[in-house]
């Protein structure tokens, strides 16, 4: 196992890093990828008195203060999404979930676009207010699909999935009235649903960094958890696992970690689908590795999607949920194509 | 080794167990036998911990079973279940190693070394060292029984509950299960509570019966006390005749059909 995860995490990081620089590189102004290693080098502590600079004021300020914030601030919400998402379906144990299966982001839509409709967005705390308030209708979302979804103490993985998706309708309905609604800001919340990391600065990137570092190693400590609940619960409450405790506390933490992204980037779908599968079939059901190369998979995955959000079309922005729908939509009819096929071979 | 009074089990206004009083003995080798719907399963679950009784009491070495964490439960009983293990990716390997949860850290370390050897150890006692890497779905029923039970020796219990743990198997692997069981309850003096459908298997395996109806303990005994026409007659409604087991000495049901009288 632990071979497995250095050699999958090892190529992982090595394309992490060449991601980066790529992103970094690429937009209206291209910068050479020895450039933009110097800038970085150059940054960091200790190494950073042997690079001396040869590049002009204006790069380092695009790397710095525009497109290092962004690319690392997309890395972060792919990483959290992806590894949530693993940890939704670990959970569910069901295929189909993703971190929205349960309501978060139709609940976090519904605080941002109640604020937006009323142009409160800047009203209490500032540029915090929207991602704030978000992040507390989005969590908040959970706890009351938990409640509905109660039976006897026990919370039946059916009843749950099926109070997600009740709610997500009705959260839905909301938002969809309050964009019919508002006259002049249609728009707003549109482009909010669907998902941007443009203009956030490093503000967002660097509250984000310890909270969902922390999401994911909790997780990656559930993994062997996760692992017994693939027997199906009651196997795994007789091979020692609280079975009800470990549900509760995982939903929440990947609740937790959906909402933080979820209200500085908007609904940004199918990372959270797509990236757990993507890994499961490469390396195996084991979630030890799962959400480890979930969170790298995410990462390197929301990148590119940025990036082509950002240059396909520029200087207009395509929304960063259009493209990863565009990209994640099409792998997953291959997946199921692929299972269909596997089937029928087992058939014969 | 385990001590059962006044079990009063129902859902919601169905009273499944009516007043269980039952004392099991270290090393005992128990049978629960009864027709459909007579709480066996029910009985299983209570004991295993997984559902709690409305009234009565349950004790597991002198201690409320109710005060166990699932951990500290899960290292002295293990269960196996009808339906084991369901076609996962899994491989052999790691599903006997996740019988090793209870005594892990949540780093997943345990605190003494010789989980693998005893992991070695059980697979080479059940036949599965060629199937080590094979993801579960790949193998038969009978296999994937076979990694069942692994995992419960895995978890090195005291107390083992087995529910009607032969049902898919056909009779070669029934018996080759039976005898796997039988085997390691006398190595390891093992206490075994299992649910038994195969009134002849129960006779030839288990050392004392209790049978149920309606939720309550009709009878128990050993097999020759409890395997006879009017119990069975009682228990099932069925017509047999019951003969002596030629080596064993225990009874056998021999089943009687309308068409030849």
């Amino acid at each position: 196992m632990m071979n497995k995860l250095a050699g999958y995490g090892a190529a992982g990081l090595v394309l992490l890093a060449a991601t980066l620089l790529v992103c970094i590189g690429v937009g209206s102004v291209f910068l050479p990828t020895g450039q933009i290693v110097g800038i970085l080098l150059h940054r960091l502590p200790w190494i950073g008195s042997m690079v001396t600079p040869d590049w002009d004021v204006a790069a380092e300020q695009i790397v710095m203060q525009v497109r290092l914030p962004r690319v690392l601030l997309g890395m972060l919400v792919g990483a959290s999404l992806a590894v949530a998402g693993a940890a939704f379906q670990g959970v569910l144990r069901n295929p189909l979930a993703d971190p929205f299966t349960l309501g978060v982001s139709s609940g976090a839509a519904v605080g941002a676009a109640t604020l937006i409709f009323f142009g409160w967005q800047f009203s209490l705390i500032g540029v915090f207010t929207l991602p704030v308030v978000a992040f507390i209708t989005g969590a908040s979302t959970l706890l009351v699909v938990m409640w509905l979804a109660r039976e006897n103490g026990r919370i039946p993985i059916e009843s749950l999935i099926l109070s997600g998706v009740v709610m997500q309708s009705f959260l839905g309905a909301i938002v969809s009235f309050l964009t019919a609604m508002s006259k002049k800001t249609v728009n707003e919340i549109l482009y909010w649903t669907m998902g941007s990391l443009s203009l956030r600065g490093w503000s967002y990137t660097i509250i984000l960094f310890p909270y969902l570092v922390i999401g994911m190693l909790f997780l990656w400590s559930k993994a062997r958890s996760l692992n017994l609940l693939a027997l199906g619960e009651r196997q795994a409450a007789h091979s020692g696992l609280n079975v009800d405790r470990t549900k509760a506390v995982v939903l929440l933490i990947a609740t937790l970690m959906t909402a933080a992204a979820v209200s500085v980037s908007g609904v940004i779908g199918f990372v959270g689908l797509v990236i757990p599968h993507m890994i499961r079939l490469i390396t195996g059901p084991d979630y030890r590795l799962i959400i480890p190369l979930s969170a790298l998979g995410g990462g390197i995955f929301m990148m590119w999607s940025d990036l082509a959000a950002r240059t396909v079309l520029a200087p207009t922005e395509i929304p960063l949920g259009v493209v990863t729908a565009f990209v994640g939509a099409p792998f997953f009819a291959y997946l199921l194509y692929r299972n269909k096929k596997r089937r029928m071979e087992e058939l014969q | 080794m385990i001590g059962i009074q006044g079990i009063v089990k129902s859902y919601g206004r169905q009273t499944v167990l009516q007043g269980i009083d039952w004392q099991v003995q270290r090393g005992d080798f128990w049978g629960i036998i009864g027709p459909n719907g007579s709480g066996k399963t029910t009985l299983l679950n209570v004991l295993s911990g997984v559902e709690g009784p409305e009234t009565g009491e349950i004790t597991l070495d002198g201690r409320l079973l109710a005060s166990y964490s699932r951990k500290e439960l899960s290292r002295k009983l293990a269960v196996l279940q009808q339906d084991g293990l369901p076609p996962m990716a899994f491989p052999v390997r790691q599903v006997l190693e996740m019988g090793r949860f209870p005594f892990q850290n949540w780093r997943g370390k345990e605190e003494e070394d010789g989980a693998e050897r005893l992991i070695n150890e059980i697979m080479r006692r059940l036949d599965l060292l060629g199937l080590e890497h094979k993801p579960l779905h790949v193998l038969s029923g009978g296999q994937r029984q076979r990694v069942a039970l692994g995992k419960v020796m895995a978890q090195q219990p005291e107390v083992v509950l087995l529910d009607e743990p032969t049902t898919y198997l056909d009779i070669r692997y029934q018996m080759q299960f039976m005898e796997l069981v039988s085997s390691w309850q006398r190595a390891e003096h093992l206490t075994v509570i299992a649910v038994m459908h195969d009134l002849n298997l129960a006779s030839l395996y288990c050392d004392k019966l209790i049978a149920l109806r309606d939720g309550k303990i009709i009878a128990s005994g050993t097999p020759n006390e409890i395997i006879t026409p009017e119990i069975v007659k009682m228990l099932f409604d069925v017509d047999a005749y019951s003969v002596m087991h030629p080596d064993r000495g225990v009874p056998q049901l021999l089943l009687r059909s309308e068409q030849g009288m």
